[in-house]
């Protein structure tokens, strides 16, 4: 019975290898970057999005030029041929997520991806299955945030998030009777 | 057993004698030749039923002749008719010890092991039918990484319940009763390889009297919940129809009417394989005109409310003014399945009427003619059941008609290969009359005369 709640079966704490060793603990963690800069479609879209070549080449057109680990950046963009990342959370196609409904919403980056700014190698924090996904959606108000806390690298509950929370659903305008519906996630 | 009272059974029907005609078969002579031979042509039909299952897991349920309207066809009918075969073997078992029948004991060994085989075999075609066979265990209520658990209000979901627990009951049963005769063969056995098997299945039975007192106090409790449960199970199935919202299905009926039709299927079946079983065996002392008298009678009184519950369905379809119920009804009698729906009038109502009389209850070729009927009849009604309304429900758009394919037919008929081939080891390897119990009721018998 616990198999399935392994990570053998959910993929929870594993960090596959990259073609390029990314580092988001160095550029958000050091540098301070906000996940929009790189992740631009997670407003808007079902996709949060990673970014393509030119998005890296921004900066390392100029910086750390020779650097070998970064060659196949650079033989991406000229070649025109987008670099090969491997997927490190993955959902079955018959589950519709949709991340511009959960940012807008106010559940931040690091309620399902950990703390991503101090990951060397991006990890999948979260076991994703869809008991976990049920956990919040039938109890949201320990997780929501203010609409400026939704980026924040590291962001801890206050004391009174029961009460928050139950402020966030109404200021968000979530519709909480209907969240475990089977159509939300399986259309 | 009463019968050795009434009617001068052969010498061989003593204590001893019992003991010696049922358990000889099994630890003495070699298997006979026309026992290879069936078990050889059981084995090659098997393998033709898990041909057809393998083959149905490969391709998918497309195999079948199921269409877009005909949703369910053969595996569900097949399901029913066989889970309705193995009511019977309980109902002999329990209920008839509950009403202290004495002749139950000749015939309630191997009548559960029909029940057991019978309702094993119903138990795969739900999950053959599936689209996704290999997600069945869903049904089961498991704490799972999805949180999701099983739509307690589907019929399908009670069915599961319902085979499941049946299935271990009819096992547990069986396997109580099956101890004392174990116990006998263990001490009869010459062979150090036979007492050590027998000896380990009999759980160190001495037959001492807290034994017996126990065993029989578990033994009338576990007949006592056999009853509700098989009447129960047997509703459940009905319920996978009536359950629905379908003309000619949604009746309150149902439930009853499935039970009893069981019971008429499940007798039936039981004469036959007596009547094979006192050949094959040898057990003319024991399988007597008595129990095919008895046997007889019960068939013939479900026949009749098996008559009473089609005009039922009649007069209520027709009472009811509903147009929908009307057409089914209509469709019944002039549709394309019409002498289908004769044929099994005629089966399940006209050939059990020759059990009026006592010297054909005792006549073997017309009791196993008329009982080979209602089996088939018990089958076409099963199917009818489901084609009648399912071909003619409420949009008459929607109205197709059924084609069986040739998986259809061959998954029905293999599935009796392994049938048979689980009967075969069955009265290889254990003694297929409960010795015990017959020789109680001689004893019984004895003491009272």
């Amino acid at each position: 019975m616990a198999l399935q709640y392994s990570p053998y079966v959910t993929g929870q704490g594993i960090t596959p290898d990259q073609p390029v060793p990314f580092s988001h603990e160095h550029h958000v963690g050091g540098l301070g970057l906000e996940c929009r800069y790189c992740h631009g479609g997670v407003e808007v879209s079902r996709f949060a999005g990673l970014p393509p070549t030119e998005t890296c080449m921004t900066c390392h057109s100029q910086l750390w030029t020779n650097a070998a680990m970064l060659a196949p950046v650079r033989r991406s963009l000229a070649e025109d041929r987008p670099i090969r990342w491997r997927r490190v959370n993955n959902l079955p196609d018959y589950v519709y997520f949709d991340h511009s409904v959960h940012v807008r919403n106010g559940v931040g980056c690091t309620s399902c991806h950990g703390p991503v700014d101090s990951m060397p190698l991006m990890r999948q924090a979260a076991p994703l299955t869809m008991g976990w996904c049920l956990g919040c959606h039938r109890d949201p108000a320990p997780h929501l945030r203010p609409e400026s806390e939704i980026y924040a690298g590291h962001w801890t509950p206050p004391a009174d998030q029961a009460a928050r929370g139950a402020a966030l659903i109404g200021h968000y305008g979530i519709r909480t009777a209907h969240l475990t519906d089977c159509s939300v996630c399986h259309r | 057993m009463s019968a050795a009272a009434t009617e001068p059974g052969p010498p061989s029907a003593s204590h001893a004698g019992v003991i010696g005609l049922v358990a000889d078969p099994v630890l003495g002579r070699p298997a006979s030749r026309r026992w290879w031979i069936a078990f050889l042509l059981a084995g090659l039909v098997t393998l033709g039923f898990l041909g057809c299952i393998t083959w149905v897991l490969v391709a998918g349920i497309g195999l079948y002749g199921n269409n877009t309207t005909v949703v369910w066809g053969f595996p569900i009918a097949n399901y029913v008719w066989w889970i309705g075969i193995g009511n019977a073997g309980t109902l002999i078992s329990a209920l008839l010890l509950l009403t202290r029948q004495p002749w139950r004991a000749a015939i309630n060994r191997f009548a559960e092991a029909m029940t057991l085989f019978a309702a094993s075999i119903a138990g795969l075609f739900p999950i053959l039918h599936l689209g996704r066979p290999y997600r069945a265990y869903w049904l089961a209520p498991y704490p799972n990484s999805m949180e999701l658990w099983p739509q307690w209000r589907s019929a399908l979901v009670w069915d599961f319940a319902a085979i499941a627990s049946y299935l271990i009951f009819s096992f547990l049963f069986w396997y109580l009763g099956l101890i004392p005769d174990l116990a006998t063969l263990r001490d009869r056995a010459r062979s150090r390889g036979a007492r050590l098997a027998y000896g380990v299945l009999a759980f160190g039975w001495r037959g001492s009297a807290r034994h017996w007192q126990r065993h029989d106090a578990v033994y009338r409790a576990m007949a006592a919940l056999a009853v509700p449960l098989v009447v129960s199970v047997h509703s459940v199935v009905g319920l996978d129809f009536a359950a629905s919202l379908m003309p000619g299905w949604q009746e309150s009926i149902f439930p009853p009417y499935f039970v009893v039709g069981a019971l008429f299927s499940g007798f039936a079946m039981v004469v036959t394989l007596a009547v094979i079983l006192r050949w094959g065996l040898g057990l003319q002392a024991l399988i007597t005109d008595r129990h095919f008298d008895a046997m007889g009678k019960v068939i013939l009184a479900a026949a009749w409310v098996m008559s009473l519950s089609y005009l039922t369905e009649w007069f209520m379809a027709w009472y009811g003014g509903d147009p929908a119920e009307r057409g089914v009804l209509r469709f019944q009698f002039t549709g394309p399945y019409a002498p289908l729906y004769a044929a099994m009038l005629a089966c399940n109502l006209l050939a059990p009427q020759l059990l009026w009389w006592r010297r054909l209850r005792t006549n073997l070729p017309v009791l196993l003619g008329v009982a080979v009927l209602v089996n088939v009849g018990m089958w076409l009604e099963r199917i009818l059941i489901i084609w009648n309304t399912l071909s003619h429900g409420y949009l008459p758009s929607m109205r197709r008609l059924f084609q069986p394919t040739l998986w259809d037919w061959l998954t029905l008929a293999t599935s009796f290969g392994l049938f048979a081939l689980l009967f075969l080891c069955f009265v290889r390897l254990l003694p297929a009359v409960a010795m015990h119990d017959v020789n109680k009721q001689r004893h019984e018998q004895g003491g009272a005369a």
